[in-house]
């Protein structure tokens, strides 16, 4: 391991779901501890710290060291939306990059259970007594749901529909299917929020949200927290045989936000900052598509799961329809994508989800995932975005020892 | 004479013929329907006012049916095409369905009344309707 290489020492995730019992604090400290109990350190070995949570008060991050270890050191809140998770880790992996330090804990947390419809105008509308233009666009009242519509599920079903109709083949069943796919893959992941089988007609003749986006089409609101702590090459070395067997290297880390596009203040582009994020990353790890053994990609919807087989590089321009068709994201195909049950069924605890999911993949490239572990797996990545937009795109290798 | 209609947002005006207007930059074309500090593409802060096609194309859309309170579902929105601009807005005057909403259907502009004010004002909304 070179001294500029920069690694994954510990992670940990918590069991997504109703944690009724736990605030985000307690989530945070919980994902925390664990993840520093995997690498085998303490926070007196950390030289930094970025957190997210959302939808929490202000200062999450000191807050989270009254629970876990004040050490004084520098402590960076992050928010990026759904990217905040891998924000934090990005954050953390630039400064022990930058050789600021040559360990950090990057930690997202969320308390979304039960949290209902996002984006939209979540408030009772009262139209005024008098109309009044006010807002960025002279608006007499609000706009959502009467221009078009800001809610997720809505926003979501028309990038994927917008993937329709510039190369056609998708339908109600597709994207229903995908999310069919996603649903199976849960069964075997003990820490989803929902572990439940559903068929494509279950899937289809669920409640609908935003067509063609049904209930179960939709990512899970629950609560969660993930954790990472990560280590410069240098510093690794200096670590025990185990953790350093157990450590896993991290061959790219990569955010981007969008860049303009004709329609992106429309309806966002989450297409061109995931195609370039991708780009980055596999041109900083001279990693390859092919040479990925599994993906966990930003599936907050069936329909955003399908453009982003393209926007990866899993498949040829143009051509997600049929590398699902093919089989190919399934967890028994030759590029298994979210293995996890994805945000469907796993969850999306907003600022934790950008950690979790390189959990999943550490998981596998450790051979420590038990029942639905990918045999034999070496490099993985993961894939997160928020609307605003940020992407995070994360190769990750297991350890050659 | 005050007023008797009101457009539902600014970048909509209602005479003589109701159609949307742009911030269009003019070094690069870009077009926005909010006002700007600087453009997002080419970051010069010149801008004039264009009008956009009033025809186009549905590029997107999704049939939503879990919205605010007070918004009524099911209804459409869509992004649409108009000559090179895309334009987010509702369907409007068809059936909020699959069978009646189509990817690259042909629509226009329309307008529909979001109600009065308690001087008498009607707020005038926009659409876009099949052609």
């Amino acid at each position: 391991m070179a001294n500029d290489d920069i690694w994954i020492l510990g992670i940990n995730m918590t069991k997504f779901g109703k944690h009724p019992d736990k605030d985000a604090v307690d989530l945070g400290a919980q994902a925390a501890r664990a993840a520093l109990k995997d690498g085998g350190v303490t926070m007196k070995d950390m030289g930094v710290l970025a957190a997210g949570n959302l939808l929490g008060a202000g200062s999450f991050g000191q807050q989270l060291q009254k629970a876990i270890g004040q050490t004084g050191i520098p402590v960076y809140n992050v928010a990026n939306a759904c990217a905040t998770g891998a924000t934090a880790l990005r954050t953390v992996i630039m400064a022990v990059k930058a050789g600021e330090c040559d360990m950090g804990l990057a930690v997202g947390v969320e308390k979304l259970a039960g949290a209902g419809l996002l984006g939209g105008g979540g408030v009772a509308k009262s139209d005024a007594k008098k109309w009044e233009p006010a807002g960025k666009f002279g608006a007499v009242g609000p706009v959502d749901g009467r221009i078009g519509t800001n809610t997720m599920p809505g926003v979501f079903a028309q990038v994927g529909m917008e993937y329709g109709h510039k190369y056609g083949g998708t339908s109600f069943d597709l994207f229903a299917r995908i999310s069919e796919k996603n649903h199976a893959h849960s069964t075997l992941n003990p820490l989803a929020a929902y572990q439940k089988q559903f068929t494509v007609d279950e899937i289809k003749n669920d409640v609908m949200i935003a067509y063609p986006n049904t209930r179960s089409m939709c990512s899970a609101n629950c609560d969660g927290g993930a954790a990472a702590v990560v280590v410069s090459g240098e510093r690794l070395r200096s670590l025990s045989g185990e953790q350093q067997r157990r450590a896993v290297r991290i061959r790219a880390s990569v955010l981007t936000s969008d860049p303009w596009q004709e329609a992106c203040q429309i309806l966002p582009d989450v297409n061109t900052l995931t195609r370039n994020a991708a780009r980055q990353a596999y041109e900083q790890s001279g990693v390859s598509p092919d040479d990925l053994d599994l993906v966990e990609l930003h599936d907050c919807f069936a329909t955003a799961e399908l453009v982003h087989y393209d926007n990866l590089m899993l498949c040829p321009e143009g051509g997600a329809v049929d590398f699902f068709e093919s089989g190919k994201p399934r967890r028994d195909g030759d590029m298994p994508v979210n293995v996890s049950g994805g945000l469907q069924s796993k969850g999306h605890p907003i600022s934790a989800t950008g950690i979790a999911n390189v959990w999943e993949i550490c998981h596998h490239l450790r051979g420590e995932a038990g029942d639905r572990q990918i045999e034999n797996a070496k490099v993985g990545l993961a894939h997160v975005i928020g609307l605003g937009s940020a992407c995070g795109v994360h190769i990750l290798e297991r350890s050659a020892l | 004479m005050t007023a008797t209609a009101i457009p539902f947002v600014d970048y909509l005006v209602l005479d003589p013929q109701p159609h949307l207007v742009a911030n269009e930059c003019t070094s690069c074309g870009a077009k926005f329907f909010d006002h700007r500090v600087a453009c997002a593409s080419c970051e010069s802060d010149e801008f004039r006012k264009v009008d956009v096609a009033t025809a186009g194309e549905v590029k997107a859309f999704t049939i939503v049916s879990l919205a605010a309170p007070g918004i009524p579902v099911p209804f459409v929105a869509a992004v649409v095409d108009c000559d090179g601009t895309s334009v987010k807005g509702n369907i409007i005057n068809t059936e909020p369905d699959a069978e009646h909403v189509r990817l690259g259907m042909k629509v226009r502009l329309a307008i529909t009344s979001v109600g009065f004010d308690d001087d008498g004002v009607e707020a005038i909304n926009y659409g876009f309707e099949p052609v």
